[in-house]
């Protein structure tokens, strides 16, 4: 208990460090810890940075290096920001039966994105999930947030447009 | 908590659900959910309101009914009728119609095959009980095994109930539940775990989520009963990120069970004290393999070690462990309560019982099943599933997710148990069963599970880490029609490699469904065979 209770400073005066911090009391400051905090960290401020990792490397006593091995481990952590909407599609084997592959050679015609990448003026990310679970709607897609599904490809692409310009 | 004040909670709520006339149950899992049922449970709630139907009519959202092609679901109880693709606007209707003349149009025959040949024990509950209750749960005889084991049995007594039932890992594997419970409770240690897998990563999988969001209690019963059996105080649930709701719920459900003491220290007055805390998972596909779980558990990256020692000596903290899967889990406290022996009624000689899948790809009825093990692949795809739609052409339906493989439609009079799927060269998986039509390449299929394989390598062992890249490559140049006899030689000779030296279950599986489609579909690869030698080269 005496080493774990030491105070380390978050990298800024942002106030949302202190459910980070929160997460962090809960466990005890334990080296074990590390994934919860991870997480709390990317719920709160939508990614991973740099900085946030050398402050939980100091905070929970874990070497940085493995701070960067967990976190890059893992495929939910983001350790760069992502667009202002974000476009996820399911690449399941279920929605990749039905199509989900012409997607993403569509995001890739239609937006130049790639898989995990973000348009030059941070409107939009293309992410793929290794299945969601909802098997049953395939083919599927979440736009922010929003899971939509059953729908034929040429209907998803009619879908993603309309709402990629719909705040224009 | 003592088994009177649990038969007085149970009473309390059949009458309360019993005073009503009509239970119009919402399904609120995830797929019904994402198309907005929601919306249907406010309108449905705001509606009786408005009518002053609040004394006749009880709303209530449930688990999962399972036919979810035909999502939103809408159930009308007492009268059975089960009504598909609801949007709030039906609300009125269906009001109107209740005890009369069901509205035909939206209605679902529940005589069809779907239903009648499916029998349910993990999923009980699922579509009946509101998750978010405990009071619910326990109108139907939920935690009353708990209270009788607590009370009744001695720990190995519990053990020898689960080994008569012949109950065998629901995570895919098979060992034998009863026999992995009590190596744990031999094993030396006062500190003992008990984790609950619920990292279902296997793309075409859904049967742990379903299971989490329609009845969390009957997973923790399973759980408790277990830590009591092995002797553990501390319990984990290692859950996806990516199943928000099943976190919640199974959240949720901790907060109620310790509220009525089935959770915490002295448990229903007896000296059994245990605990439970969710763990999420980050998106990583070997973490779902035992030891790599716990690596994830401890807070590291999630890489596997060699086995032994097995998790049951030395897991989670170098302390004996109880891994189990959430399925497995599900399945305990109905064991308990009516006895290993009509458990084990069902099903087949060396598997018993039941099993969910998770039935997807080009069938008619899309959806969660429970069935009894030994029911034929073709029972369950035409019969349950509806065949293929679209006039397409059955090709072929894959099992046991990435570890798995393709079977043929020669092949469909297999019965579905762990040791005919795996003498096919695939596996029973976690329960994941994928139909493919005449549409799909099977090439295509094979090197689609080799990139996700590839992909979700940890990268600790070489035949794993390189293997899969390598094979990947080699069916890519299949596609493109540029291997030669010597490749094929090649990919042979690499699954076989793969197969053999990696170090886990992912990488040991990895080469399944190369295996499978060259079994069974070998004629593609020999099509895609170069046949000439380009000129250049000549």
């Amino acid at each position: 208990m005496v080493a774990t209770t030491r105070k380390v400073n978050p990298p800024d005066g942002d106030r949302r460090w202190k459910i980070v911090e929160a997460t962090m009391r809960r466990h005890g400051y334990a080296s074990t810890a590390l994934i919860e905090t991870l997480h709390s960290i990317q719920e709160t401020f939508g990614f991973v940075s740099r900085e946030a990792l050398n402050y939980v490397a100091e905070s929970l006593n874990i070497p940085p290096a493995k701070v960067f091995g967990v976190a890059t481990f893992y495929n939910l952590f983001n350790l760069n920001p992502v667009g202002e909407h974000v476009f996820s599609l399911c690449t399941g084997t279920a929605c990749y039966v039905k199509g989900a592959g012409e997607i993403v050679d569509f995001m890739k015609e239609e937006f130049g994105l790639e898989p995990g990448q973000t348009t030059p003026d941070g409107k939009l990310t293309f992410m793929v999930a290794r299945c969601v679970g909802a098997c049953g709607l395939a083919p599927v897609m979440i736009l922010d947030g929003e899971v939509v599904g059953k729908l034929g490809v040429e209907e998803m692409k009619a879908k993603i447009r309309e709402w990629v310009n719909h705040d224009k | 908590m003592t088994n009177e004040e649990l038969l007085a909670i149970s009473e309390k709520e059949q009458e309360l659900q019993q005073q009503v006339r009509y239970r119009i149950m919402v399904c609120s899992s995830t797929g019904c959910l994402s198309s907005r049922s929601d919306e249907i449970l406010a309108a449905l709630e705001a509606e009786v309101k408005q009518r002053g139907l609040e004394n006749e009519v009880l709303v209530k959202k449930v688990g999962c009914l399972g036919l979810c092609a035909a999502g939103p679901i809408v159930s009308i109880q007492p009268d059975g009728i089960l009504y598909k693709e609801m949007t709030p606007e039906d609300v009125p209707a269906i009001l109107d119609r209740l005890g009369g003349e069901p509205l035909e149009e939206k209605r679902i025959d529940t005589h069809q095959p779907f239903f009648t040949r499916q029998k349910k024990n993990a999923l009980e509950n699922a579509g009946v009980v509101d998750p978010e209750r405990i009071e619910d749960y326990i109108a139907t005889g939920g935690y009353a095994a708990l209270i009788k084991v607590l009370t009744e049995f001695s720990p190995s007594e519990v053990i020898q109930e689960v080994q008569k039932s012949g109950l065998r890992g629901r995570g895919g594997a098979g060992y034998p539940t009863g026999l992995k419970w009590s190596t744990v409770a031999k094993a030396e240690g006062e500190q003992k775990f008990v984790v609950c897998n619920a990292d279902e990563g296997d793309p075409g999988a859904f049967m742990d989520r379903s299971i989490l969001e329609s009845d969390p209690h009957r997973v923790l019963e399973g759980m408790i009963i277990a830590a009591y059996a092995v002797g553990a105080n501390q319990g984990y649930v290692y859950v996806r990120a990516e199943y928000p709701l099943a976190v919640k719920r199974f959240r949720t459900a901790i907060r109620q069970a310790e509220k009525m003491g089935f959770l915490g220290q002295n448990i229903c007055g007896t000296p059994f004290s245990f605990k439970v805390d969710v763990r999420l998972g980050a998106g990583a596909f070997v973490c779902g393999e035992e030891t790599a779980l716990l690596q994830s558990v401890e807070g590291n990256r999630g890489m596997p070690r060699l086995r032994p020692p097995y998790p049951a000596q030395s897991g989670l903290f170098g302390k004996p462990t109880l891994v189990n899967n959430v399925e497995t889990y599900a399945n305990i406290p109905a064991i308990l309560r009516n006895g290993g022996e009509w458990f084990a009624q069902t099903g087949t000689e060396k598997s018993k019982g039941t099993k969910v899948f998770a039935l997807t790809g080009k069938v008619k009825n899309t959806g969660l099943i429970e069935v009894p093990m030994g029911i034929t692949l073709r029972e369950i795809v035409y019969d349950i599933g509806g065949g293929v739609p679209d006039g397409r052409k059955f090709k072929a339906v894959q099992t046991g997710g990435p570890s798995g493989g393709c079977i043929p439609e020669e092949l469909l009079d297999t019965p579905v148990d762990y040791e005919s799927l795996k003498a096919l060269g695939s596996m029973m998986g976690s329960g994941g069963m994928i139909v493919i039509d005449d549409r799909s390449d099977m090439i295509d299929v094979a090197r689609y599970f080799m990139e996700f394989s590839m992909e979700e390598s940890c990268g600790k062992c070489v035949p794993c880490r390189v293997g899969t890249v390598q094979l990947y490559n080699l069916l890519g140049k299949f596609q493109r029609r540029e291997a030669t006899e010597e490749d094929l030689k090649t990919l042979e000779e690499l699954c076989d490699l793969v197969r053999s030296a990696s170090l886990c279950g992912l990488g040991q599986a990895a080469p399944n469904p190369i295996l499978s489609t060259l079994k069974y579909f070998r004629e593609e690869y020999l099509a895609k065979i170069r046949k000439s030698t380009p000129v250049e080269e000549a």
